[in-house]
This record gives C-alpha cells, sequence and structure tokens, in this order.
C-alpha cells in the first residue's frame, strides 16, 4: 500500500511526525493548540503573520515549514481560517474525560448547527465514528471559511479532520 | 488610427497589475480583452491564494479582481472589452476587432498577457458531451451557479485538478475520483489534503481509457499504465458518472507573439514554446513586453508581480520614470518573485525562467 502525501493525497502517520507545526502528545493534554499540517515547503506565510501570540515562524524565506512554539500556542484558532491550505486544526485533548475538541475550518454549505450529531470523518475521509458539533465560528474577517468545532472520542483527536452529515 | 502610449493584451492579473503600475507613472494605458467581463481567469477563483501579504494572500481570487479593476478604473486606465486583437504588425500596429468592426490601433509599447489555453487528451468518447475543460466546470459552478453535473471523474491532479474538484465538491457535485498518468500528485499537498478529506480518491498512474454512453456521458473507464505509461492489461475500473473534467495542463497563447517574430524558446517546464524575455518581461521585440501566463505558465500571484515589473519597466522606457526609482522598485519586485519561486515547486519554474532570460544574451 502506497502511502504518503503525494501517493494518496494525505498525509501518512510518519509524515505527520515529522512536521514541525505538530504538538507533542503532553501538550494536547494540557488545552487546546494548533496542529499545523503542512509539510511541502511552499511560498506562504499567513499563519506567522495572524498569530497574535507569535506562535507560529515561517522566516523570511516564506518557503520555510512553519515551526510551532507549542508552549506560546493559546490555540486561540485564528491561524484556521487564515491558512489558505486549509492545512491548520486545533486540537484539545483536555477538553472531557472521554472526548476530545477538533477545530476544522469548514467551506460548505449548509453549515451544521450546534448539537447536531455527525459522522466524523479521517484524512482519507473515510467514516471512523460520531462527533457532535459543538460550535459553529463565522465572523467577517475569518472571510467565508467558517471554524466548525467537533467533541470526537479521545482516541481519535489526531484522526477526525472532516465529518458529513448523518442525513446525506 | 488610435494611438496609445501602452497598450495591454489582455486583462487578467497580469495585464491589469501592468496596467495599474504604469498609470500611477501617467502613462495612458488602453486594455484591451476579447471577453465581456474583466480580470481573467481571477472571477474563477474562489480558494484563498498562498503567498505574503505582498502578494495578496490568504484574500480570494474573485476580490483580488475586484480590487485590481477598481484600482484601475480610478487610475483612468481605459478597459475595452468584447475586443479580439487579431494581429501584432510592423511598428507595434495592430488590428482589433471591437464588437463588429476593426479598428487600427497603434501602442507605443505592448504589453501581451494573453494568458494560456487548457489541454486537452484524446481519448475513445472525448466528444461526447459532459467531457469538459476544469476551466468550464470553473466556469459553469463558479460564475453562473450552474452544477456541471452530479458525479464527475477528474483527470489530472495538479494544482488545477485538486483545486476545480473542491470547487466541485463545494458545488455539491459527487467527485468519484481524481487521476493522473503520472505516479504522484502533482498539485500542491494542501489543495489534495482538504479534497481527499471529503471522501475523493487519487488514482495515481492510471490514464482514462475511454467515455461510455450514446448521446452524452454515461461511464468512464480508466486503467493503470506503467513506467513507460502503457496500459496495463487487466487494471481498468469503470465509474458511473455523468462528466469527466479535463485538467491535464495548461498552452500559452502565444500566437500574437509569434506573429511579432519575436524570439520563441521551448521549455516544457513552462508549458511549451515561450517567448523569450529578460527580467523586465521585455521581448526580443523592442516595445513589445510579455507577463503572466503567456510568458510561461505560473500562477496568478506571479502573473501579477510581472505584470508590475512590465508596467514599471514600460513606465521607464518612456521616460515617465526615471531610472533610480525604476531600479528602486525593480529589485523590490524582483526580490518578491524571488519568494514565490523558491522551494520545490517554484523551483522548477526559475531553472525555466533562467532559460528564457539567458536566451535573450545569445
Amino acid at each position: 500500500m502506497l502511502e504518503g502525501l503525494k501517493k494518496t493525497g494525505y498525509l501518512s502517520d510518519e509524515e505527520l511526525k515529522s512536521g514541525p507545526g505538530i504538538p507533542s502528545a503532553e501538550r494536547r493534554k494540557k488545552g487546546p493548540a494548533a496542529v499545523i499540517e503542512c509539510i511541502q515547503p511552499i511560498p506562504c506565510n499567513p499563519c506567522e503573520t495572524s498569530c497574535k501570540v507569535n506562535a507560529i515562524a515561517v522566516g523570511d524565506d516564506i518557503t520555510n515549514l512553519p515551526r510551532l512554539d507549542q508552549d506560546a500556542c493559546i490555540g486561540c484558532a485564528s491561524c484556521i481560517a487564515i491558512c489558505p491550505g486549509q492545512a491548520i486544526f486545533v486540537v484539545d485533548d483536555g477538553f472531557e474525560e472521554e472526548r476530545s475538541r477538533v477545530m476544522i475550518p469548514y467551506e460548505f454549505l449548509p453549515l451544521p448547527q450546534k448539537g447536531d450529531m455527525v459522522t466524523a470523518l479521517d484524512r482519507s475521509g473515510k467514516e471512523v465514528g460520531d462527533a457532535e458539533i459543538l460550535n459553529v465560528r463565522k465572523k467577517e474577517n475569518m472571510d467565508k471559511t467558517a471554524v466548525v468545532t467537533l467533541a470526537v472520542p479521545k482516541a481519535l483527536s489526531m484522526t477526525v479532520r472532516f465529518f458529513k452529515s448523518k442525513k446525506q | 488610427m488610435q494611438r496609445h502610449e501602452m497598450v495591454s493584451v489582455g486583462a487578467g492579473p497580469a495585464g491589469l497589475s501592468a496596467a495599474i503600475a504604469a498609470a500611477k507613472n501617467g502613462v495612458q494605458v488602453a486594455v484591451y480583452d476579447e471577453n465581456d467581463r474583466p480580470g481573467g481567469q481571477l472571477f474563477k477563483q474562489i480558494h484563498k491564494f498562498f503567498g505574503s501579504h505582498e502578494h495578496r494572500a490568504m484574500e480570494r481570487g474573485f476580490d483580488i479582481g475586484k480590487s485590481l479593476l477598481e484600482e484601475a478604473r480610478s487610475l483612468g486606465v481605459q478597459v475595452i472589452l468584447d475586443s479580439v486583437v487579431m494581429g501584432i504588425y510592423e511598428n507595434r500596429t495592430m488590428n482589433v476587432m471591437v464588437k463588429d468592426h476593426v479598428e487600427e490601433v497603434k501602442g507605443e509599447s505592448i504589453l501581451v498577457a494573453t494568458g494560456a489555453s487548457e489541454n486537452m487528451i484524446p481519448f475513445p468518447g472525448w466528444t461526447l458531451p459532459g467531457v469538459i475543460g476544469a476551466g468550464a466546470a470553473q466556469t459553469m459552478a463558479n460564475i453562473h451557479g450552474v452544477k456541471p453535473g452530479k458525479r464527475l471523474l477528474m483527470v489530472g491532479s495538479g494544482n488545477v485538478g485538486v483545486v476545480v474538484s473542491y470547487q466541485m465538491r463545494q458545488a455539491g457535485c459527487e467527485v468519484v475520483a481524481i487521476i493522473d498518468a503520472a505516479p504522484e500528485v502533482g498539485g500542491y499537498g494542501v489543495h489534495a489534503a482538504k479534497v481527499a478529506r471529503t471522501g475523493v480518491p487519487f488514482y495515481l498512474g492510471h490514464t482514462i481509457k475511454a467515455a461510455h454512453g450514446k448521446k452524452w456521458v454515461e461511464g468512464a473507464t480508466i486503467h493503470q499504465v506503467d513506467a513507460s505509461w502503457n496500459p496495463v492489461q487487466g487494471t481498468e475500473k469503470t465509474f458511473d458518472v455523468d462528466t469527466i473534467c479535463v485538467a491535464v495542463g495548461l498552452n500559452p497563447m502565444t500566437q500574437l507573439l509569434k506573429m511579432a517574430a519575436c524570439k520563441m524558446v521551448s521549455v516544457p517546464a513552462l508549458g511549451g514554446s515561450i517567448p523569450a524575455h529578460d527580467k523586465n518581461q521585455a521581448t526580443s521585440v523592442p516595445g513589445i513586453y510579455v507577463a503572466g501566463d503567456v510568458s510561461g505558465i505560473e500562477e496568478a500571484s506571479s502573473a501579477i508581480v510581472e505584470g508590475r515589473l512590465a508596467g514599471i519597466a514600460i513606465s521607464n522606457r518612456l521616460g515617465f520614470l526615471n531610472d533610480g526609482d525604476f531600479h528602486q522598485q525593480r529589485e523590490t519586485l524582483l526580490k518578491s518573485m524571488a519568494g514565490l519561486r523558491s522551494g520545490p515547486f517554484g523551483q522548477k519554474r526559475d531553472e525555466g525562467k533562467q532559460i528564457l532570460f539567458e536566451s535573450m544574451k545569445g
């Protein structure tokens, strides 16, 4: 089985681990942190310039991969809607005993409603379980990209990256 | 005959950016475009752009198009639509078909920013209604609000293929697969990942064998290809689709430049036969400049920077911008461009551009 972004269109576990934008499991337990799934050097830096607490560094060469300062990151999620590649998520493993929070960028209509139960999907779009919609954030400065917060089973916080309505 | 200090052929990101840069220096500019609306492909681009602030990163293409247009108009740039430039002749004279009549136009400087056309690949059934270019799919969904089909197969995994697949998902179409004869995804991984997570599978090392259907597309068969691109027997897969979308690269629209006897160079990495040009975007014919996809297939962000470069170079040539200011502004733009042409994706384009720059010296 071929693996990896260039073979399947989505990140393998190996690639995910190698990225400089992934907070440690320990850090994720402490509360929300940005998970930057950006592993290809492409010229882009809005994540760096938009971060209010300087937790993301790209540098003068805008082709550098974004590096996360996991201790500086407060998980505010403002980088999610900013990222043109929709490659930033926020994961909070300290949310509840059984469930984690996963925040994702979402550019589809209709938007889900708070409280909806949906089917959680992994990076390949495979169904991996159920999720509850905790929040839908959409503001003017997010330029039509909504940020949807899902509650997912704790073990799936680094697996769930999308969802679909149960009505489909 | 109408005379303009600068004429841009094409009102896309490159043409408009050049017109703005030149008009800011006081150059009188006319922009001709064959379409009934300006902006080139920008108004189809509903996604947020990469780059940094100076490249207008995180703005959506259509918003960039709107603001370029407003800026051009506020600077007094004439944008003349429904007008086809039919030929460029000696001394920078042109024939332009404006709506129903032909006008003779002369530009002291001419920028050719005609963009590119889509490549097509022939296969059995490719003339059936329902086989469309990715550009057409974008025009239907993003400009006219029409779904191209219910179930769609995307042929090509370059940036156009993956971005348009995502946009088709947004429009409510099902995308059964993205296929590519190459062994790896051609486009940016982040674009691939955002469509993959909606459940679209990639079949790499696969090409289309045939489209099926009597009066229109009712299905498609794909098969695997080996390392020498030959089909592998017994690997066929058939999909029930009503639309086959083809995104297999772009070809610069260089006809006017060839007609004007500009030196052409073959650079496959930039899309084929490309006009040689220098870092000021000047071609081998004095007074004729190029910017955007016609000078090598890149992206809207680099087309904007190339347009600005051409705009200030033309201003300098016509005496509207002194050498000192020109060189200073040029350095800033070249630095900004270097940022866009770095990394594994940008590097190949940069190497191609170097070939074009070199061929101006010989």
